[in-house]
């Protein structure tokens, strides 16, 4: 059997053959063709199982509004599910799979679902699933969640590259057919910049469907004459495969392209999908218009379709769905399906109309009346048709063309508040007076229906959009034909009649919605889904509408039509995402030592975009605190070197450098001498601590303030607020540092004498004293900035050069300092020596901190006004028993005090409400021998001593501990100042 | 959406970080008898108007300007854009 159903003629290749499977099943078909076309072509017409009641299904459309052909295209990991067949491209060697049944697609075992319609109605899970409750967990939700959806993933990764990109233009055309072509040759010639976007894989929309003559051309011919004369202008970027997914504010529109998904593998080097930003002023939507089914009884068996889509497969693809075609219209162009088909050599049963004036044929029968009802398991056999005297024919057809008018494609005009308008020649919605700046609507898409309205709307728009004045430039003759239509949206008596085909919405669920008060349009999609699945109602809404104004005795338009949102078509998550993935999720920073760290073996961690050593493991170590532990002693007994690159740094300068500081923190900075480092502490205006960092006057008008290295962003954005919004006129500049200056800490009794070596001044403790910083050389001449601050508790040193140097700099430290075993430290080292100092960070200050919680609310300088100075005063803020940082021990060594846990009176009840406080950071102090914390405390100040209890219910800790000093190594500060 | 800077011309809006209403320009005066009352507005009181909206954008992978932006919050229209300095300072907010 190949190719039983192949025409001649159509837009395909037949000099060559690609072989493809569907269910395993070889097939032949042409360059050209669709999944769709060749499978009817090779007399396929199921296709798929619809959603709910797993009836079978074959193509209702030859387009992306396809709601029933939906199969998983290709096979391990590019294999992609619910993939229409109406637009997947033939390619040699294509692998398909039917999806959403269970057993083959001719023997679905859920098609027993459809027995059971009568429960299966809408609102269902609403009425089904409410009780008992206790059923919800175990019994529904697995149920539901297996049956759900359609196709399946891999569940592996994509092996694709995705891409995003950027285009400008004077115009943007969204649609190739006769109105986008012809305003695209208007504007083109003009000279304008032109992308033209279609989502067909070839140019020319209908006239690659339809018969008629452009000129003295068919309209397929006209079609690809003008995208040769449009594709050798330079200003003329064509893109087909690409669909406009949205008309964003300003002018910016979304589109993906379909690079690859054409081709088995993508061309080396190429993405599977580029999802374009286009920015354009003006934009032309030439999206054609849709045609729009009638609703009968069982009127969603394969072989049943569109009018339309029938000439499609017929003119185009050179396809007949079979032998004897019937067409059941309610307007002229329904007529049109037969003539091509007829003169195609393809069998017409009957055209059935149901208006009273009908075109008579002299080439096959046209009857007046309705189709009632069909037959066929698997795809149609016969239709029942109730003639307009009342006598009943059946007629012998295995397709019939269905056209209840057609629809503008309006859903891009929509998307920025719009609303359609109800035109009664068309019954259709057409673009409303509220359209998206900047565009304009021709051809179909605006209600032109017929050829030559399309190519005067067209080229009108282009001259509209382009500012050009006089005469439409002229155009080649073509068809002209009126719409004759009368709105017929369903027939008389049915109850099981498709509407949404692939939810499974039909006539009877839109009146029971409506009966059990669902009045509203936007109520009605959701209660019954009608348009809520992968077409988004394409073809199925204007029928719902119809009927629910019917029953509302109210016309359509009062009815009016649901939101239409982005995207116009399905899109690959991965098109969203682009390459923003796995490693690529974010931009990594590397500190200046990374490659010295990675060389040591190192273990990193990341802290924001940033990797940062976390440990360096050595030979012998088998667990992560044996490293930690080692680096920790180490440091306290001798030196340790740590990379701080990633803190923030801020560069102040100007005259009223220290004002600004003084505004910025809520402690005072007027007073800093010049070679002095002070402590910050920045509130928000609300009075909660932003952050802390360090400030060091290196000169009057010269200030580094560090921040945290999360905080590096919002504080540099903050800082700028106050001297641009509030103080605008302070001679102030600032500019972020962060990646210029290389960072070390250099840190332990022996850093002096390490740090002596290479710096070239004196930094005796008399010479350079604990706080102090300057501007120096290193090593016989390299600037450098040396800060004598201490996160560790231990003296220490924050060295800075010129981020170029720090990798030399790390190594030269690592070797003037191999005498006295210098420890390099990672993130974790580093964190366990400042709980040990009792140094509060990003655990402790985490937004709800204020400056007495960290027991520095006498920091909150009153002497000037500072951010935040005013509401730090609240009442709220200032309790008595207000949370203070504490530490916390276990009174047995051997407990841990995990972070998150929270304290409890040690004879108390144990309940969220009578939470004494919490613990904020942990760790294992390897000079203490124990667990270690600090936290928050309700009256902390006064409760050192206290035993209390620690508990996680989550964790199952419930451990006693005692309250102490949040200094648990060197209290008085000796080491510091050593 | 497009922002057109004063000083760089349109550029797109994801180049900006947005804080919200423009009226965080007028800080109070710390030196108020009712500061306490006038802070309080200030940092937490604001309309939400459905229209124009005056709100503070910061150009942040760009010149690290702040802006005030007037948009229309049904319609994303925007009227105006001035540098946060300018009108900083039209507010009598200079020295």
């Amino acid at each position: 059997m190949s190719q039983i159903n192949r025409l001649t003629g159509g837009q395909i290749d037949t000099d060559k053959t690609y072989k493809f499977t569907f269910d395993g099943k070889s097939y032949t078909g042409h360059p050209g063709d669709t999944l769709a076309s060749a499978l009817l072509a090779n007399g396929v017409r199921l296709m798929g199982r619809s959603f709910k009641y797993h009836r079978p299904r074959g193509p209702l459309t030859a387009g992306s509004e396809e709601p029933n052909a939906l199969v998983e295209l290709r096979s391990g990991a590019r294999q992609e599910p619910n993939t229409r067949a109406t637009t997947a491209e033939l390619f040699d060697g294509l692998v398909s799979k039917s999806q959403n049944r269970l057993g083959s697609l001719k023997f679905d075992l859920l098609s027993i679902n459809d027995r059971f319609s009568n429960f299966l109605t809408a609102g269902f899970y609403y009425k089904t699933f409410m009780w008992p409750a206790a059923f919800w967990e175990k019994i529904y939700e697995p149920l539901i969640r297996k049956a759900a959806g359609l196709g399946s993933l891999s569940l592996q990764d994509d092996p694709d590259v995705y891409d995003k990109g950027f285009l400008h233009c004077d115009l943007l055309i969204i649609g190739a057919g006769p109105a986008g072509l012809s305003a695209a040759l208007t504007a083109a010639r003009r000279g304008a910049d032109v992308i033209l976007a279609d989502e067909d894989f070839r140019m020319g929309g209908r006239l690659n469907s339809e018969t008629f003559a452009v000129g003295d051309q068919s309209g397929a011919e006209w079609a690809a004459a003008t995208v040769g004369e449009l594709s050798n202008m330079p200003n003329v970027r064509f893109m087909n495969r690409t669909t406009v997914i949205g008309a964003f504010d300003h002018g910016i529109f979304g589109a993906v392209e379909r690079i690859s998904d054409h081709l088995p593998t993508p061309a080396e080097g190429k993405p599977r999908q580029v999802l374009w930003r286009i920015y354009t002023r003006q934009s032309i939507l030439a999206a054609g218009a849709i045609e729009r089914p009638i609703a009968f009884e069982n009127n969603d068996r394969p072989g049943i379709m569109l009018a339309s889509a029938l000439r499609t497969y017929a003119n185009r693809y050179a396809v007949t769905a079979d032998k004897r075609v019937a067409i059941f219209t309610n307007n002229d162009d329904g007529h049109r399906t037969a003539a091509d088909l007829h003169a195609k050599g393809v069998r017409i049963a009957a055209v059935i109309d149901v208006r009273p004036d009908i075109p008579r044929s002299t080439d096959y029968e046209v009857l007046q009346g309705e189709v009632i009802d069909t037959k066929g398991r698997l795809g149609l056999t016969f239709a029942e048709v109730r003639l307009a005297d009342g006598s009943m024919r059946t007629l012998e057809c295995g397709a019939l063309g269905v056209s209840g008018g057609w629809n503008p494609n309006v859903h891009l005009t929509c998307h920025q508040r719009g609303r359609p308008i109800w035109n009664e020649t068309l019954a259709a919605f057409v673009p409303g007076g509220t359209l998206p700046p900047g565009m304009s609507v021709a051809g179909a898409a605006n209600g032109d229906l017929s050829t030559a309205g399309a190519l005067r709307g067209g080229a009108a728009a282009a001259k509209k959009a382009l500012g050009i004045k006089g005469r439409l430039p002229a155009l080649p003759q073509s068809e002209d034909a009126p719409v004759n239509i009368t709105p017929f949206w369903y027939v008389q008596g049915c109850s099981r009649a498709w509407l949404d085909q692939q939810n499974d919405v039909t006539v009877k669920d839109i009146k029971l919605s409506h009966q059990e008060g669902f009045r509203s349009v936007e109520h009605l999609k959701r209660y019954t889904t009608l348009g809520m699945a992968t077409d988004q109602g394409k073809t199925s809404n204007m029928g719902g509408l119809a009927i629910m104004a019917e029953m509302a005795g109210k016309t359509i338009p009062d009815v009016g039509t649901t939101i239409f949102r982005p995207p116009y078509t399905p899109t690959a998550i991965a098109a969203f995402a682009g390459r923003s993935r796995g490693a690529a999720f974010h931009p990594t920073r590397l500190t200046p030592s990374h490659k010295w760290a990675t060389e040591q073996g190192a273990v990193f961690v990341e802290v924001g975009n940033w990797l940062r050593a976390q440990w360096f493991p050595r030979a012998g170590e088998t667990t992560w605190r044996q490293s930690v532990d080692r680096e920790v002693l180490a440091t306290r007994k001798s030196v340790g070197i740590c990379d701080v690159t990633t803190l923030g740094k801020i560069d102040v300068q100007g005259s009223d450098a220290a004002a600004f500081l003084n505004k910025i923190y809520c402690n005072g900075f007027a007073k800093l001498a010049v070679g002095k480092v002070r402590y910050g502490l920045m509130l928000r205006e609300d009075g909660i601590v932003m952050d802390d960092g360090t400030a060091a006057r290196l000169a009057p008008d010269h200030f580094v303030v560090t921040t945290t290295t999360a905080n590096a962003l919002p504080v540099y954005r903050h800082m700028e607020f106050v001297r641009q919004c509030l103080f605008p006129d302070m001679d102030v500049q600032l500019i972020s540092t962060t990646e210029g200056w290389a960072q070390y800490a250099v840190a332990g009794p022996n850093s002096r004498k390490l740090l002596q070596k290479i710096v070239d001044v004196d930094i005796s403790n008399e010479a350079f004293p604990f706080m102090a910083c300057a501007n120096i050389t290193i090593c016989g001449g390299l600037r450098t900035r040396l800060f004598r601050i201490s996160f560790s508790g231990e003296l220490a040193y924050e060295i800075a050069v010129p981020t170029a140097y720090g990798d030399a700099l790390m190594r030269r430290i690592m070797e003037a300092g191999a005498e006295f075993g210098v420890t390099p430290y990672g993130t974790e080292a580093l964190g366990v020596l400042r709980i040990e100092k009792g140094h509060a960070t990003g655990n402790e200050l985490n937004g709800t901190t204020t400056a007495q919680n960290l027991g520095m609310g006498r920091m909150v300088s009153k002497a000037k006004d500072s951010i935040g100075s005013i509401l730090s005063e609240r009442e709220g803020l200032n309790r008595a028993d207000d949370l203070r940082l504490v530490g916390i021990k276990p009174v047995d060594p051997e407990n841990p005090v995990p972070a998150g846990a929270h304290l409890m009176d040690a004879d108390g009840p144990v309940d969220a409400s009578h939470s004494q406080g919490y613990v904020t950071s942990a760790c294992h102090s390897p000079n203490l021998g124990h667990a270690i914390a600090l936290g928050f405390l309700k009256d902390g100040a006064n409760r050192l001593g206290e035993r209390m209890r620690l508990v996680s219910p989550l964790t199952g800790v419930d451990v006693e501990i005692e309250i102490v000093s949040a200094h648990f190594i060197d209290p008085e500060g000796e080491r510091l100042r050593a | 959406m497009i922002i057109n800077h004063p000083l760089l011309g349109p550029r797109d809006s994801a180049e900006f970080t947005y804080m919200g209403d423009a009226r965080l320009i007028d800080r109070p005066d710390p030196q108020s008898d009712t500061a306490a009352q006038e802070f309080f507005a200030y940092g937490y009181l604001r309309d939400n108007p459905a229209g124009w909206h005056e709100e503070l954008w910061f150009h942040e992978a760009g010149d690290r300007s702040w802006l005030v932006v007037t948009r229309n919050t049904l319609t994303h229209e925007i009227s105006n854009v001035a540098l946060a300095r300018d009108v900083a300072r039209s507010r009598g907010r200079s020295k």
